[in-house]
């Protein structure tokens, strides 16, 4: 069975630093991946990488079989890989609903021409992304919010809007990054039984960036460990736990792996 | 039955109350009840709106900080003075004027382009200086060349631009900008503001976006600058230079940033503020920067920023979801 997506030999320098080094790796279709590593190991640049945001100084990456390199980080949205940003980054000054419907825009096939004259085309694709965005928002109890400025939800409310604008792009692939940050580890908790029903219920596939050991341990089928950009060791989460490597490096920084 | 009239009613409304307005605005002036004086200020808070909604697109909804709206005016002016003084002198105005009132806007739409094309990877401080830059190329051309009359500019423009008018171009203005933010384009446009890298992530084609502001913005800016040069009948490269930009500029930011209320707002205010200042002479130019530098401070996103009222957007953004559940059972 081919890969989702595969990354051979990716490699990411800034200036002196190499962010990321020699990494190949896969990731099958409907698993979550976890990601994870010591702070500055590379892991946001990784998915910086994926998604278009910088390109990689060599190497390749493939979704679904095709080279992505090179490609318009808003072209390989629309291809379906969405993501969350480690540091939330919503449309804070727009609504609720809005935020959700830009995500949705992607998928409105009409033309400029057709908007500036507000053509019936235009009005009917409006409509429909209007409902399909409520829609999505009632199904994660943002609905009574859908007017309100995303900037000022709560902190708990803005890391759930943008995993649901991520969702509205109808996305494959969901990249998240430390979406547990800030949260005690009963909010953590919850929020690892709200991945899994997002997962089932979008078939989908997640790679997921997060600190909260006990999170990545509960949801992944699989890890991938991260140090100074090189992945230093991968597998089932128990094989991760027990592998010297990872406890070294994790004990040199964090001190701590339930 | 009569919830079904009621609806008809209020979806024509507003196209039967603009078409009113554009009767009541032919008829006025033969009435002899408004005076040349108020005809002229009536015509430049349009021209004036025209050009602050404009802005607003690429200042307001983009976030971005053009200074170069005078520029694009003046392609307007130029364009369609050339047609009306130089090739079709005798072409009935009826004809003529709409025409090179169109050709006009093209023309500046089209110096969008470039402009809108360097968008793409420059941006704030730098983005501004192109746009500068932009201006001052436009005021240099247009001195130096000799057909359009150089530094001293084109005289005897006919006197084309009537109130009606005026406000034809400025109601076709509002329509087709409210149509646009309240786009998929326009979303993202307003994404591309709050957060580009998030916008791009989220699948907005910023580049499409970013064209379609800038050559919109710079067309409307043409239609302007066209019913300028037909109301003073005479347009020079100096009447479009960045003092003009500024003018602009304060009535954007002090009617509100990303709002269609406060571009007519800021275009009123500003209009016949420069009137009341006439008699300072050459100290109003004072006021005006000084205005600007006061609303920098204070209130950076104007009087409506980033708000609008409801008659002014799409009825299916005021509409809420529950009235469609409740008119469900009447069809
Ligand atoms: N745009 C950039 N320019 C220069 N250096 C960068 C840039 N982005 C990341 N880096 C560097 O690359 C390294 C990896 O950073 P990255 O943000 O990917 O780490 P991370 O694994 O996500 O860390 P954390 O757990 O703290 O989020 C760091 O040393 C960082 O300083
Ligand atoms: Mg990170």
């Amino acid at each position: 069975m081919s890969a989702l997506l595969e990354t051979c030999n990716l490699t990411r320098q800034f200036g002196g630093l190499r962010a990321i080094g020699d990494l190949s790796l896969s990731v099958n279709r409907r698993e979550i991946l976890g990601v994870i590593g010591p702070n500055g190991a590379g892991k946001t640049t990784f998915f910086n990488l994926l998604t278009g945001i910088y390109p990689p100084s060599s190497g390749d990456i493939l979704f679904k079989g095709n080279s992505i390199v090179g490609l318009l980080p808003s072209q390989i949205a629309r291809l379906g890989v969405a993501r969350t940003f480690q540091n939330i980054r919503l449309f804070r000054r727009l609504s609720v609903l809005e935020n959700t419907r830009i995500a949705y825009d992607s998928q409105l096939p009409y033309s400029p021409v057709d908007a500036l004259l507000r053509t019936p085309r235009a009005r009917v694709r409006e409509r429909e992304s209007i409902d399909a965005s409520m829609e999505l928002l009632e199904l994660f109890e943002l609905g009574s919010m859908a007017n309100e400025c995303a900037g000022d939800l709560s902190y708990g409310s803005q890391r759930r809007l943008e995993i649901v604008r991520a969702l509205a792009l109808k996305p494959t692939l969901l990249l998240l990054d430390e979406p547990a940050a800030g949260m005690n580890p009963y909010e953590a908790m919850q929020l690892t039984d709200f991945l899994r029903w997002v997962h089932g219920k979008f078939s989908l596939t997640i790679v997921l960036i997060e600190h909260h050991m006990q999170m990545v341990m509960d949801l992944c089928d699989r890890i991938e460990v991260l140090e100074f950009g090189v992945r230093i060791a991968g597998g089932k989460p128990d094989e991760v736990k027990a592998n010297p490597r990872v406890v070294e490096a994790y004990l040199g920084t964090e001190g701590e792996l339930p | 039955m009569s919830g079904m009239n009621d609806w008809t009613k209020s979806r024509y409304l507003p196209s039967v109350v603009l078409f009113a307005g554009l009767i009541v605005t032919a008829i006025l002036p033969a009435t002899g009840l408004l005076n040349d004086y108020l005809q002229f200020v009536l015509v430049s808070v349009a021209i004036n709106a025209i050009l602050c909604v404009s802005l607003n697109l690429v200042n307001g909804w983009m976030g971005e900080f053009s200074v170069g709206h005078a520029g694009f005016m003046a392609l307007g002016a130029y364009a369609s003075a050339i047609l009306t003084v130089k090739l079709f002198p005798a072409a009935p105005d009826i004809l003529l004027f709409p025409i090179a009132v169109l050709i006009g806007g093209c023309v500046a739409g089209l110096a969008g382009i470039p402009v809108g094309i360097l968008s793409f990877k420059t941006r704030g401080d730098y983005l501004a200086i192109i746009t500068l830059a932009f201006l001052m190329i436009v005021k240099s051309g247009l001195e130096n060349i000799p057909y359009t009359g150089g530094p001293r500019g084109l005289l005897g423009i006919p006197r084309l631009t009537t109130v009606a008018w005026a406000y034809f171009w400025c109601v076709v203005a509002f329509w087709v900008i409210r149509n646009l933010v309240y786009s998929k384009y326009g979303r993202g446009i307003a994404a591309i503001r709050e957060d580009e890298i998030a916008a791009e992530a989220m699948g907005v084609n910023t580049r499409t976006a970013k064209l379609v502001a800038f050559v919109t913005s710079s067309f409307f800016a043409g239609v302007a600058g066209a019913l300028f040069a037909h109301q003073l009948q005479f347009i020079n490269p100096s009447s479009f230079d960045i003092l003009k930009s500024t003018e602009i500029l304060v009535m954007v930011y002090l009617g509100g940033v990303a709002s269609l209320g406060g571009s007519l707002l800021g275009a009123g205010v500003v209009t016949i503020l420069t009137q009341c200042l006439q008699p300072l002479g050459t100290w109003r130019m004072v006021v005006l920067p000084a205005l600007l530098v006061l609303l920098m401070l204070f209130r950076p996103a104007g009087i409506m920023g980033y708000r609008d009222w409801n008659w002014l957007k799409p009825r299916i953004f005021t509409k809420p979801r529950l009235e469609k559940s409740k008119q469900a059972p009447l069809q």
